[in-house]
């Protein structure tokens, strides 16, 4: 799966957990929180719909790893590398 | 070249008396007290010196029979003013004006006329007490053959008695005591007669028609002014002529603002604001965005004391309110 | 027969427009259940009925806006015939689906080409008789003549003041633009669905700006050693699934109610006549929308829930409250409110109380700061809560009473 691919896999699941979001432009290098005012039972729902996506168990301690579209790309590289 | 001059109303009235009797020797003066006392409201003081006991005469006070007397001078070809103190004392002469004076031409079937001119005194504000303070126009103007107008200006109050003697038919003149002392322009025309079926629009607006008559377009305007400073636009409209009443100058500006405040001095019940209201409702109905409002007098005998006379009256409090109920607002 | 009404969903709220009856006429009804959806300042708003019983004539129609006390249906009791007319009122929209649209009524007007008048001081209410014409259009004459001729169907114009389509309202409706106006940014807020902010921000002001001029305040304040807990939350987050963690906000909402619980002097309304404390615990929870705007929908029965309950209890609020897809009991309910910024805001807030609400309690973010424990200055994650009270109801007594509770049992998230 190519690095686009997964961007559009988090655009998607970011969208279905914050369907206002629709629309909006990704700036792949800035927070969730910074640029959709994503709060922490948005980013949860956010983590629960990626895992239900991918098949990946992301555990709470990687969260601070996965706070811009970027990190959360890598990351999901990596892991589904390691899978 | 014209120059205008401030004077009073009263003033306005007395220069167009003076003009009638100087200009028509058919013209004459009688009521009570209007030789050397002026009339109760002064408006003929001094012409007795001018024109004479023949052409200004004090009556009896008896108004059904100077009324009478004034029917039978208009048949025998001469031009009579009569004053009438106050529209209350003119319930005394009730009989002359719609038996008598109103009918003549129509069962004569057209060969004679009644050349009559009435005025009187109206209103309330002048702690008179309940009764010497009633506006009973609409009792008037419900009588077909007589024609009633109501001057609110000082051009109006001079210029309605010449257009009033030129018609050769019965005329009341009804002047709203609180107006005798009003202020005002008036040009030095030489043809100062007006317009008597026409009503006039007394300041343009947008958002709401204030159809009014008599003492009520100066509250009336003040209204439009409260109004204006609250962005809201309405137009002010003096009826000037009671009976016949101007419908197609009232519909054209509901039709254009869709919003109506009939403003009458009269008790509600059987008012010409009812009968105003009714015809815009059948003649501009489709035009309306709110129901045609009223404000008229509250329906007592007008109190004797200053703030209940002025609590029953219409005053533009009452007026602001009412238009922003059509603006819903 | 009982009649079902515009219920104020808020001090502020005056009126309501009807989106679309979820019952039709006939169908039994049972004391909670949703009848209907209406559309107020903060959202879409379903409406649960307060009677068991069978749903009789409604008596206003989707995109009506009334105000609020206007009788939108009956309520008929057993045994109570249904009345002839029923079957000629409006069928509900989504009478055969078990969600609602997500759409916003198309009567609405999008915010941004919604026309504010002139700036102008409110004029007292006017003593305008309520249109009599229940269960129809009340248009003027001139508005008729003019839907008629741009073609618009009154049905589908939102009614103005006191419920009447005038003029105006139709002019609104012929003359907005098909579409949003080409070239130029269109507002970020605009784009979005949900709540209509800028009336949202109009019911916040109304309802903080009575709270500031009416509630005299106080607040007391405590800062909260919070690390046992988050110890607490990250083990048991790390032994399941993603699907099934919870937020600290949980056990946090839990340990406010739980202590509001034992202070009844902040839990309850102040109605005209005194302070009616509340039996239960609905805590009102503060959530923030997207692009400006707020909201605090009641979470019933916060006290009584297990961890794991109001975590389930929140996750159907917050994403509903964000929607604009509350129901009418989460908007009235609640009894007092939580206000929670989160990780990484400021250290401490102090709240205005949401009137007829007599306490609020707002939570700073938790921080990472050198503690003293047992004698020793350790780094310890500590949260200052703040709690303010209606002074005409309670003493700042009170405050320290609740802060050394909720101390207590914040520590105790597994506690029956």
């Amino acid at each position: 799966m190519t690095d686009e691919e997964l961007m559009r896999i988090v655009q998607e699941t970011l969208v279905s957990v914050a369907p206002d979001l629709e629309g909006e432009t990704f700036d792949p290098d800035a927070t969730f929180r910074d640029q959709f005012e994503i709060d922490s039972m948005d980013y949860l729902n956010f983590i629960v719909g990626l895992s239900k996506r991918t098949g990946l168990e992301i555990p709470e301690s990687a969260y601070p790893d996965l706070q811009t579209p970027a990190e959360v790309v890598r990351w999901l590289r990596g892991h589904r590398a390691e899978a | 070249m014209t120059t205008s001059r401030r004077i009073t109303y009263r003033e306005a009235v007395r220069q167009a008396l003076r003009e009638a009797l100087a200009s028509d020797e058919r013209v004459f003066l009688m009521g009570e007290d209007v030789g050397a006392y002026g009339g109760a409201y002064a408006c003929s003081l001094g012409l007795v010196d001018e024109f004479g006991t023949e052409r200004v005469r004090n009556t009896p006070l008896a108004e059904s029979g100077f009324t009478g007397a004034g029917i039978g001078a208009a048949l025998g070809g001469m031009r009579p003013i009569v004053e009438i103190m106050t529209v209350n004392f003119a319930l005394l002469a009730l009989d002359q004006i719609v038996n008598t004076a109103a009918t003549l031409r129509h069962m004569s079937g057209g060969q004679v006329s009644v050349p009559l001119v009435i005025r009187m005194a109206t209103g309330a504000g002048r702690q008179l007490a309940a009764q010497h303070s009633h506006s009973l126009e609409n009792w008037f103007a419900h009588v077909p053959g007589i024609r009633v107008v109501s001057p609110s200006t000082i051009p109006d109050a001079r210029g309605m008695l010449k257009s009033a003697l030129a018609d050769p038919d019965p005329v009341i003149i009804m002047e709203h005591a609180m107006l005798y002392n009003e202020e005002g322009e008036l040009e030095d025309a030489e043809d100062h007669a007006v317009d008597l079926d026409r009503a006039a629009v007394r300041r343009p607006g947008e958002q709401a028609t204030i159809v009014t008559y008599s003492a009520g377009v100066k509250k009336a305007l003040e209204a439009a002014g409260r109004l204006a400073d609250e962005g809201i636009s309405a137009e002010v409209i003096d009826l000037r002529s009671l009976r016949p009443l101007d419908d197609e100058t009232v519909m054209a500006s509901v039709r254009r603002t869709h919003r109506a405040v009939i403003v009458d001095e009269g008790w509600r019940t059987g008012s010409l604001a009812a009968e105003v209201a009714t015809r815009i409702h059948e003649q501009a109905f489709y035009d309306l965005d709110a129901p045609v409002e009223r404000v008229c007098t509250a329906e007592v005998p007008i109190p004797y004391p200053r703030h209940l006379e002025q609590a029953a009256l219409p005053q533009p409090e009452g007026i602001v309110a009412a238009v922003k109920r059509t603006l819903r607002r | 027969m009982t009649p079902f009404t515009m219920p104020s969903l808020g001090a502020d709220m005056d009126a309501g427009t009807l989106v679309e009856w979820t019952r039709r006429p006939g169908d039994p009804v049972r004391r909670g259940d949703v009848v209907a959806v209406v559309e107020t300042q903060k959202g879409a708003i379903e409406i649960e009925v307060f009677h068991d019983g069978t749903l009789g004539r409604t008596l206003v129609a989707p995109g009506e806006k009334v105000p609020v006390g206007t009788v939108l249906a009956e309520i008929l009791g057993p045994g109570e015939p249904m009345p002839a007319e029923a079957s000629q009122s409006p069928a509900p929209a989504a009478a055969a689906e078990p969600g609602h649209a997500p759409e916003p009524p198309p009567a609405e007007a999008p915010p941004a080409t919604r026309v504010e008048p002139a700036a102008a001081p409110p004029a007292p209410a006017a003593p305008t008789p309520a249109p009599s014409a229940a269960g129809r259009v009340v248009a003027t004459p001139a508005a008729r003549r003019r839907a008629g001729e741009a073609g618009i169907d009154l049905a589908a114009v939102p009614p103005g003041p006191g419920g009447v389509i005038g003029l105006a309202e139709v002019e609104a409706v012929a003359g907005r633009p098909p579409s949003a106006p080409a070239g130029g940014e269109t507002p970020r807020e605009a784009r979005r669905g949900g709540p209509d902010l800028s009336g949202m921000r109009k019911a916040i002001a109304a309802a903080l700006a009575r709270s500031h001029r009416e509630i005299p305040p106080y607040w007391g304040s405590r800062t909260i050693d919070v690390t046992d807990l988050y110890a607490w939350l990250e083990r048991r987050n790390a032994e399941r699934p993603v699907a099934e963690r919870i937020l600290f906000a949980a056990p946090l909402i839990r340990a406010v109610a739980r202590a509001l619980k034992e202070s009844p002097g902040l839990n309850g309304h102040l109605a005209e006549d005194g302070f009616r404390p509340a039996e239960a615990v609905h805590l009102g929870i503060g959530t923030a929308l997207r692009g400006g705007g707020l909201v605090a929908p009641a979470l019933h029965d916060a006290d009584r829930l297990d961890v794991a309950g109001v975590m389930a209890a929140l996750s159907d609020l917050v994403p509903r409250a964000r929607a604009g897809r509350l129901r009418s009991s989460e908007m009235t309910d609640a009894t007092a409110t939580l206000s929670s910024l989160g990780e990484d805001t400021s250290d401490s807030l102090m709240p205005l109380i949401y009137p007829p609400q007599v306490a609020i309690v707002g939570c700073g973010g938790p921080v990472r700061r050198p503690w003293v424990v047992d004698g020793e200055i350790v780094v310890r994650r500590v949260m200052t809560v703040t709690v303010g009270g209606d002074h005409r109801v309670s003493d700042g007594r009170l405050a320290d009473r609740f802060l050394a509770r909720l101390e207590t049992v914040i520590k105790e998230p597994d506690a029956p």
